[in-house]
């Protein structure tokens, strides 16, 4: 008797410290993940954070009507072929007399980014009232003097392994006391397309191509998924066909997405001739890559909606069409909604099926609808990560957050949508 | 394949043609411009953007020039796809018509089978364009010395069979650098590299491994005797760990080496010139990977960059011309262009107008 009590309480031990060990397994396997998660985002959240502001320099311009507008008609059409680097180059020449000869002209004018010209020529266009008044304005500098200003740049090292020399450091420096030089928040990121330039780089263009590509994916694959689904799992017959469809719409879930756009190429760019490199072909491609994970998704969400529910109304005399659409789809909806924007999030981060049909490409011009050429988000994060330019390197993480809160918010909208609506049997 | 997803892809193929006529009533609009093009359109959905693809040495060039001529003219801003030299010169010689390209870029020549191909479907007239050069760079970590290296080093340390001493060959010994060469120092033998489908990797293999293998006097016998031997002894790069393919991304191979002092990365000058601050480029043959030593053609793995365009598009797609004059320009590809900012290195005064007259008149490629 008292032999077995030992051997129990010895056994009770072994198991308690089993149990103990297995829960500490699962949270060192939940701590791992998770600290690769907050690493992750903290490495991306420090390069990218200072893309968010870019340095800019006060320049005192003197928007010369001469200059711009010779005969003072305000004919938009002269506006806009107006070359307006004369006025920044007299401002400059205005703020740093003592700056004289062509080669340091030169230098000194490179510290103001080139896409400057162009904006200013947007300010007049939109602003004509401009014209003839004398304004402060804070034009971008280069991407080297931004560097400079973030501290990105070692001002220690031999002048030779620098692109911005002492020379143009002690004229940042000639600004940084008169105070021109500041940083503000970077609005080109936001309002720009892709530019060579990284102070002139934007996500816009990017942007609007994910959008145009995802509503085409929209459009295409939530009705055709939903039809699909409610008919195989309301409708369809269980036999070897709808057995064999089965299959194949798992097996096309798990097809890596390469395998899609190699598909668009041949079908939609080669034999129908959709136009290259659009948010169409993307989006059709994307569709295809998503129908079956929505398929998936609403075939099972049907199937936990109660049989008493369909019973009741067929009960009640309604015909099956009306049992399925008055009553199972709509209890079904939620589901199937969450279903499909977690699908959609997924074509969002895609950049492979894209690649075959043309969207990884240098496009400046922000895409106006479906039919224009556009690239996404994540192939403008792969072309930035790819240039040589050093202030690509926080744009590129800038991108990064920008797409992770897109992708967060799909996340976050799918899973109020189930809270919110989904009925719990 | 099963019924349903047939039937599925068949509706998105409907739904697809839609979205086809809509881009054809776009494609009457902009035709109305000019009468060429619309005549162009009845044919296929002809175009009002320039398409660009090719090589990705030369893409951050295009692109610049691309941007900077859609910002200074009425034309719209060109697309430019990075598809690497080869990849660009089949989807350029596939087609003439609005669907294909009508520039692509390349970090080398075009050759005399891709010019049959363009002339089977139809390309018969190339604009050739030939840019200026760049230097491809064995660059390490500025923690570590500078290297002085030869051609013939290169060649022992990295080829996959080197030879024996005998007048035969076998497989690549050499660990570390001081093995190779007395004179260098004694670390281990680790260069990253891009991948073989890389026009990079073409242009090191062909300028710096052929060129160290050439030094061999018997090696050079078995050009003429045995070219396909010859091809393979002095094209292949060893496969061990002494060559580790890095991918096409430069940048991340030039932060491998801040990572990793003993070790040495292949790639364009152009990323050299960026990121002088952390990495240096080895002396070859006496010559430092320098803006000038490029220029004169005295450092000895440098190549000459091209673009082609398809005379037949001019007038189809507008802009071509004005494109062609932009990347000839000197603001552009002179000394002291935007894209020698870039790290494009420019031909000298006499070549580039040689090749300024030569691309006004669209003169036609010939190869000789």
């Amino acid at each position: 008797m008292r032999d077995l009590t030992l051997t129990t309480s010895d056994q009770l031990k072994k198991r308690h410290a089993k149990e103990t060990r297995f829960q500490w397994y699962g949270r060192i396997a939940i701590l791992i993940s998770l600290s690769f998660l907050v690493f992750m985002f903290v490495a991306i959240f420090f390069r990218g954070a200072g893309a968010f502001q870019q340095t800019k320099i006060g320049l005192d311009i003197n928007f010369d009507q001469t200059l711009i507008d010779p005969t003072g008609t305000g004919d938009p059409e002269i506006i806009a072929n107006a070359n307006f680097k004369p006025l920044i180059t007299k401002s400059l020449a205005q703020a740093f007399p003592e700056v004289t000869g062509r080669s340091e002209t030169r230098a000194l004018y490179k510290l103001i980014s080139s896409g400057s010209v162009f904006e200013l020529g947007n300010m007049v266009k939109e602003n004509p009232e401009l014209i003839g008044t004398s304004q402060k304005i804070w034009v971008t500098a280069t991407s080297e003097v931004d560097l400079y200003m973030k501290g990105k740049i070692d001002e220690t090292i031999s002048q030779d392994l620098r692109r911005l020399k002492d020379r143009d450091i002690a004229w940042v420096k000639q600004l940084q006391e008169s105070g021109v030089i500041k940083r503000k928040f970077n609005t080109a990121l936001f309002n720009n397309g892709d530019s060579r330039e990284p102070e002139m780089a934007g996500i816009l263009g990017a942007a609007l191509g994910s959008f145009f590509s995802l509503l085409v994916c929209f459009l295409i694959s939530f009705p055709l998924g939903i039809l699909t689904a409610v008919y195989l799992e309301e409708y369809a017959k269980k036999n070897r066909i709808t057995d064999l469809i089965e299959v194949n719409i798992n097996n096309l879930a798990a097809v890596p997405s390469i395998v899609f756009g190699l598909l668009g190429l041949s079908i939609f760019l080669n034999f129908f001739n959709l136009p290259r490199s659009t948010p169409l072909v993307g989006g059709i491609v994307l569709a295809l890559m998503t129908l079956p994970t929505i398929i998936i998704a609403s075939r099972s969400i049907l199937r936990s909606v109660p049989n008493s529910i369909r019973d009741a109304a067929l009960g009640l005399g309604a015909s099956k069409t009306q049992t399925t659409f008055h009553h199972v789809v709509p209890l079904a909806l939620p589901g199937m909604l969450t279903g499909t924007i977690l699908g959609m999030a997924r074509a969002l981060g895609e950049t492979a099926p894209l690649l075959m049909i043309g969207m990884v490409a240098f496009i400046v011009d922000i895409p106006k609808g479906v039919t224009d050429v556009a690239t996404s988000l994540p192939v403008q994060i792969f072309l930035w990560a790819d240039s040589p330019e050093k202030g690509f390197v926080e744009r590129t993480s800038a991108a990064i957050i920008v797409l992770l809160i897109f992708l967060v918010l799909m996340n976050l909208l799918a899973v109020y949508l189930r809270r919110k609506l989904e009925r719990r049997w | 394949m099963s019924f349903k997803p047939f039937a599925v892809s068949l509706l998105a193929l409907s739904l697809a043609a839609c979205g086809n006529s809509e881009t054809a009533t776009n494609t009457v609009k902009t035709a109305g411009d000019t009468a060429k093009s619309a005549a162009q359109s009845a044919v296929s959905s002809g175009r009002d953007q320039i398409k660009i693809v090719g090589s990705s040495t030369v893409y951050p060039f295009a692109t610049t020039v691309a941007e900077n001529f859609g910002r200074t003219t009425k034309f719209k801003t060109p697309i430019v796809e990075s598809t690497g030299s080869g990849g660009g010169l089949k989807l350029f010689c596939s087609g003439l018509g609005a669907n294909h390209p009508d520039v692509t870029n390349a970090s080398r020549r075009i050759k005399a089978s891709e010019v049959e191909r363009c002339a089977s479907n139809g390309i018969d007239d190339i604009v050739e364009v030939k840019i200026g050069y760049d230097g491809i760079v064995l660059a390490n970590s500025r923690k570590s010395a500078p290297m002085e290296l030869g051609l013939k080093d290169i060649f022992l340390a990295l080829a996959k069979n080197v030879p024996d001493g005998n007048g035969g060959t076998v497989e690549n010994p050499y660990r570390t650098w001081k093995d190779v060469n007395p004179a260098l120092p004694d670390t281990k033998i680790e260069v990253m590299g891009p991948p073989p489908t890389s026009g990079t990797r073409d242009a090191f293999v062909e300028l710096a491994m052929e060129g160290g293998c050439k030094k061999f006097g018997w090696i050079k016998e078995l050009k003429s005797s045995d070219k396909t031997a010859y091809k393979t002894l002095c094209h292949t790069i060893r496969e061990d760990d002494g060559f580790v393919e890095a991918g096409e991304n430069d940048n991340l191979i030039v932060q491998k080496l801040n990572a990793n002092p003993s070790a040495f990365g292949i790639f364009g000058f152009s990323f050299l010139d960026q990121n002088a601050d952390s990495v240096q480029g080895s002396i070859v043959d006496g010559k430092p990977p320098t803006f000038e030593n490029i220029a004169d053609g005295s450092y000895p793995v440098s190549r000459s960059l091209y673009f082609y365009a398809k005379k037949d598009n001019v007038g189809v797609v507008p802009g071509i011309v004005e494109y062609l004059s932009e990347f000839t320009s000197e603001r552009a590809s002179g000394p002291d262009g935007y894209l020698a900012e870039k790290g494009l290195i420019p031909m000298n005064d006499a070549e580039r107008n040689m090749w300024k007259t030569s691309v006004a008149n669209l003169e036609p490629l010939s190869l000789d």
